[in-house]
Order: structure tokens, then C-alpha cells, then sequence
């Protein structure tokens, strides 16, 4: 497809401006809210001019906490639109705790100096009482009842820079510790053009996505990908589809659907939870590629989903893999669309002892299988770093670290950290090596647990726990559990009590699984309770997660 | 089927194979997805599960977590379904 030479954002929004649908939003009971290019241009524009009647302008930080919904989506593009930086927040739900959500969302309103939280209606009282910014009702600012195709507000848009921050996506954890990724125009559209190109992007592609806006494979794969080429997105909620897998395989055969990107636990989680009955009458023969992103990428997964879905027209062909990360704006790899991904078999013993990927034959027990996430995309560099920072030979396992013309410009108003070395290059975080050009990813250096495609830091969910009474106050710890059913890791608690009664025990478990879903949104599947001293600590007093997750597996695991 | 069968059946599954705990006591108005127990992925696996072991089918709109969410609930929306057939 031909990929318009725009400066910033808002020059390829203004292509857009036709009968051609740019979205189709699917509400929970699946009907379908589409909207052309030119109603949706229409739309930014009044909500832009609503957003400066309420004083908001350039450079001001504006929180989109909402559901996934078309008024969030216009509102994006208002802020944008303004030269206001818009930032996508997950909104408050029944199952998360008011108080603590909207104590995490004042304490990131002080910080970051928010100007402006855009919230459903029924939540604005609340957010008032909560924050000192302004709080928008989003139904003041985009009438989800009138789509005109002609702005009623002659409104210019802003003449923003291409070094300009067009947006923030926030890392995960809690609040307090979140940090704003600061994204620029330039930097965002370097990143659509050259993936584009990996992907191969045609004009007639459709777009299915349930993925979140405000995680980084939702925003830029599900939502400003398709926006600024010009592809129809069909959208619809995450909270709709977990419950209702077959919405998403209903809306790929309805819309033509050709490109879908998902973690690797919704591979197992439509293999294993979408009825046959609901499967009857479906093709999705038409995909070009299911794109497996943002957790570790498992073949058993691609596996299961393949011998699912065959009789549907799925083949390993569609199957692809891509290795992003907000820092740089979204992708840094890419597998080859239409052809299956690589997969290398090496020895487990020389990964851990040698920190070298050695192949060893297929039917080896001690081998395992790792799954290619491709090569990089046109405008990212990609070494394999060792302790010192210094580039390793192929094969040779070390931290990740990337160079590209779409990183970050720094996190928002953190002058103190400087995500970047002198030469401009981003550290992951991420362990792996590369073979013949192929990035392969093996771990993390941090203890980060991926659980189904969010990121969680263990020592926030220990928090949670050490307040629960019972719990002896510093002697919880949190662990991931690889999980071959589910295709990600679960959550797992080890915990120190001196209670030995059962219902008081049951009670203890109760206040912690309750404490752990309304205050982080995550469910911890394993929880242990156990007697004083059982927790290993290190030479330093601190609480060894490794050991305490072999200790766990070898003595308590079921 | 009995109620007591149907009972017996979906807690062994909801223990075993949601909660991953044999010995967890679950109350029958326990709240097993407001309670913390299990995520809403649980949803998609008590309909997969319900309809295999029951023939029942429970279509989407029923299979909430206003609905589903305690073993009581899900055992008489079970024999609502068989009655229907």
C-alpha cells in the first residue's frame, strides 16, 4: 500500500476523509456502531473545540479513563487534534476497589501534573472528589447519538512538530510507580510506516481487535495503525470478549477480518473455551495473519489453536509472531506474514550454564522449543547485550537491547531517568540472543510475571497481601507459574501465618484473593499459607522469589 | 439428573479444575469470580464444561458474571437449561 508522507498525526488523520468505513465498534450483545472517515473527522473536530471551551490546550496531559468505546476514541483524537497529549487509562470496575483506584489516580494526576481526566458520567462526581484536575464528563465532549459527515466547527488543528509528544502510554504496576511513556509524532509514525511494511499492509486488510487501548499492542496494533493508513478497524470490547471468546471469530468471518493480533494465552483460551456449537457456519480462511504479541510466544499454543480451528480454515501459515514494547513505540520484530514461525529446539543445559543457544535434536528431552519472534523491522536495531553493555556474538544470550528512530523521547516529567544510554540505545529488560538474524526471546532479567498479556510486578501484589490481617507483614511472596493449559503464567502467593484453625486459614485466603482482584485486577490462582521460617531469604534478609517458587513447586504445588 | 448430582458434579469441576485446590471448601453462595477465586475467563469455561457434561448450551447473554457467579446459581441455571430441553 502507498504510505503517505505525513509530519505528524494529524496530517494522516486529514487524509482521511471519505464515505470509507474507519470503524466498526461491536457492543457486548454484538451489534455493530460503524463510522465512516468522514463522520469520525467530523466528530474529532467537535470534540476538540468542546475540549478548548473547557480550557484545555498544547502540551496539556489529558486521561482517558474510560471503557473501550467509540466516545474514548474520538476524544484521543481531540486531544490530539488540540496539541494536548492524550494518555488511555483503564477505568474503574465493579470488580476494582473506588477507593483505591481513585487514590492511585490522584496521586498520578499530582505527578504527572494531569490537566484534564475524561471519564464515563457516572464516574465524574467521583473523580471530582478524588483529583485536582478537571474532570470531563465524555458525553459533554462526543455525542454518541449524532454522526455528521460535516464539522459544524471550523476548528484548525494544531501545527504540531514531528518532535512534538503526540501521546503517553503507561507502563504497567501500581501507580505510583507507573511512568509515562512520552511518544512523539515522529517517533509514532516512524513506527506505523516501517511496520506497516513488515506486515506487508494492504489497503482492502480488515482489522479485528478486543485488545485494550491503553496497552501498547491495543493503541498502536488495534487502534492507531488502522487510523492513520486507513483500514477498517472492527473493534470490540476486552471485558465482552474473555467471557465470549466467539465474538472474536464471529466478527473476523462477518468483516472479512485479515489481521488479528493476540497474546499467546488467547490462543488457548479459544482453543480450549469456544463451543463447537458456536463454531458452525465460521470461516477464517480469509485471515492473512493471527499475530502473537506481548507475552512469551509458546508453539504448543499456535499448536492447539491450529488443530482447533482447522476445519475453519486455519493453517500454520497464519500464524506470526511480533516482539514489541511501548518503549518503542510498539513492534521491534516481526516474523514474515504467510509463512509460519521459525522454531529452534536447543539445549536447556547449555541455555542455563553457558548462556549460549546450542540446537539439539528434535525428540531430545533435554531440549526445548523456542519460538522465533522474527527479524527486526526495518528501522530497529536489536543486539544481545552482556553484563557490561557490550554486544554478544549470535547465539549468546544476554538482555535485549534496541536502537530505532520510534523510542521513546523519555518518560513524562521524570527528568531523573534517562531510559536511553549515550548512543541512544534502550536496555529491555527482556533475555534472549539471536540466530541468523532471528530474535529469539527466552526471560526476563527483572521479575516481571506476564499474566495473560499484562504485565504485573510482584512485589505490588505482595503489598496487597501484606496488609491483609493474618498475613505476617513482610513474609509474602509473589512468584509466576508457567501454565501450559492457559498459555501464560499464573499468579502464585506463598505466605507466612501463625493461624493453624481452617476457617480462620480460609478466612486469611478469602481476604487475599478479594484484596489482590479489587486492588490489581488479577487473579492469583495458587495461594499458600504456611508456618513461620518456611520462606527462604537471601544473605541480605530480602525474600527470594526463585528459590521460593522451586521450594513451593518441589513441597506444596498441586 | 438429580440437583444433588448436578451440585456434586460442577463443584468437583470448579475445585479441581478452576480453582486448582481439592480441598478448598467452597460455600454454594460463594462468590467464585466476585470472590477473587477466578478470573472471567472462568465464564467461557463453566459454558465449554456445561455443555459437554450437561448438553446444555447457555448462550452468551446468560453466561455473566451477574448470573454465574455462585455455585448456586450455576446449578439452577444447569437444570433450567435440562428442563428446557
Amino acid at each position: 500500500m502507498q504510505h503517505p508522507q505525513t509530519a505528524t498525526l494529524l496530517d494522516a488523520l486529514a487524509l482521511q476523509d471519505s464515505d470509507t468505513p474507519v470503524l466498526t465498534f461491536l457492543h457486548a450483545d454484538e451489534t455493530a456502531q460503524p463510522l465512516t472517515r468522514a463522520q469520525f473527522r467530523a466528530a474529532v473536530q467537535r470534540c476538540a473545540a468542546a475540549l478548548q471551551q473547557q480550557g484545555i490546550g498544547p502540551r496539556d496531559l489529558v486521561i482517558i479513563a474510560d471503557t473501550q468505546s467509540v466516545v474514548s476514541i474520538v476524544a484521543f483524537w481531540g486531544a490530539v487534534w488540540l496539541g494536548a497529549i492524550p494518555s488511555m487509562f483503564p477505568t474503574l470496575t465493579e470488580k476494582l476497589d473506588p477507593q483505591i483506584y481513585m487514590r492511585n489516580m490522584a496521586e498520578l494526576v499530582e505527578r504527572s501534573q494531569v490537566r484534564a481526566v475524561l471519564a464515563d458520567e457516572n464516574f465524574v462526581l467521583l473523580f471530582r472528589q478524588h483529583t485536582d484536575a478537571r474532570v470531563i464528563a465524555l458525553s459533554t465532549l462526543v455525542d454518541n447519538g449524532a454522526w455528521d459527515d460535516k464539522p459544524k466547527y471550523d476548528l484548525p488543528p494544531y501545527a504540531a512538530k514531528p518532535e512534538d509528544i503526540a501521546f503517553l502510554q503507561h507502563s504497567s504496576g501500581t501507580t505510583g510507580l507507573q511512568k509515562g511513556i512520552a511518544l512523539s509524532h515522529a517517533a509514532a509514525l516512524n513506527q506505523l510506516r516501517h511496520y506497516s511494511a513488515a506486515i506487508d499492509l494492504r489497503d482492502q486488510d480488515v482489522i479485528v481487535s478486543w485488545l485494550p487501548l491503553y496497552h501498547d499492542m491495543g493503541l498502536v496494533a488495534g487502534f492507531l495503525l488502522p487510523f492513520v493508513q486507513g483500514i477498517h478497524l472492527v473493534l470490540m470490547s476486552p471485558f465482552a470478549w474473555v467471557a465470549h471468546p466467539a465474538m472474536l471469530l464471529r466478527a473476523i468471518h462477518r468483516y472479512g477480518g485479515t489481521l488479528c493480533w493476540l497474546p499467546n494465552f488467547a490462543y488457548n483460551h479459544c482453543a480450549r473455551r469456544i463451543r463447537e456449537r458456536d463454531l458452525e457456519g465460521l470461516s477464517l480462511a480469509g485471515v492473512r495473519a493471527f499475530i502473537n504479541c506481548s507475552e512469551p510466544v509458546r508453539h504448543e499454543s499456535h499448536a492447539l489453536f491450529v488443530e482447533k480451528f482447522t476445519p475453519l480454515g486455519v493453517t500454520w501459515n497464519q500464524m506470526a509472531v511480533c516482539y514489541a514494547m511501548a518503549e518503542n513505540t510498539f513492534a521491534v520484530t516481526q516474523t514474515r506474514i504467510g509463512q509460519p514461525p521459525a522454531t529452534e529446539h536447543v539445549s536447556r543445559r547449555a541455555m542455563e550454564s553457558d548462556l549460549c543457544a546450542v540446537s539439539v535434536a528434535d525428540d531430545d528431552p533435554n531440549g526445548v522449543t523456542i519460538v522465533s519472534c522474527g527479524v527486526p523491522i526495518t528501522n530497529v536495531e536489536v543486539q544481545a547485550w552482556d553484563a557490561g553493555g557490550l554486544p554478544l556474538p549470535e547465539r549468546y544470550i544476554g538482555e535485549i537491547a534496541i536502537h530505532s528512530d520510534s523510542l521513546l523521547s523519555g518518560y513524562y516529567r521524570r527528568p531523573d531517568l534517562t531510559p536511553l544510554n549515550e548512543a541512544g540505545w534502550y536496555a529491555t529488560g527482556d533475555r534472549g540472543y539471536i540466530a541468523n538474524g532471528n530474535v529469539f526471546i527466552i526471560g526476563r532479567s527483572k521479575d516481571l510475571i506476564i499474566n495473560a498479556g499484562k504485565n504485573i510486578y510482584p512485589q505490588d501484589i505482595e503489598a496487597i497481601a501484606n496488609t491483609i490481617s493474618g498475613i505476617h507483614p513482610g513474609r509474602a511472596v509473589v512468584f509466576g507459574v508457567p501454565d501450559d493449559r492457559e498459555g501464560t503464567e499464573l499468579l502464585a502467593l506463598v505466605a507466612e501465618v501463625s493461624a493453624t484453625d481452617e476457617a480462620e486459614r480460609k478466612k486469611i485466603v478469602q481476604a487475599v484473593r478479594q484484596a489482590v482482584v479489587s486492588q490489581a485486577e488479577v487473579t492469583l490462582t495458587y495461594v499458600a499459607l504456611v508456618e513461620s521460617g518456611w520462606l527462604i531469604k537471601t544473605s541480605s534478609g530480602k525474600i527470594a522469589r526463585g528459590e521460593n517458587r522451586r521450594k513451593w513447586q518441589q513441597t506444596l504445588k498441586k | 439428573m438429580r440437583e444433588d448430582i448436578i451440585r456434586t458434579k460442577i463443584r468437583t469441576f470448579i475445585i479441581e479444575d478452576l480453582i486448582r485446590d481439592e480441598e478448598y471448601a467452597l460455600e454454594n453462595d460463594e462468590g467464585i469470580i466476585t470472590g477473587g477465586l477466578m478470573d472471567s475467563f472462568a465464564l467461557a469455561e463453566l459454558g465449554v464444561y456445561i455443555e459437554e457434561e450437561f448438553d446444555v448450551y447457555i448462550p452468551d447473554a446468560d453466561l455473566t458474571v451477574d448470573q454465574m457467579d455462585t455455585l448456586d446459581q450455576i446449578v439452577i441455571r444447569v437444570m433450567r437449561g435440562m428442563k428446557e430441553d
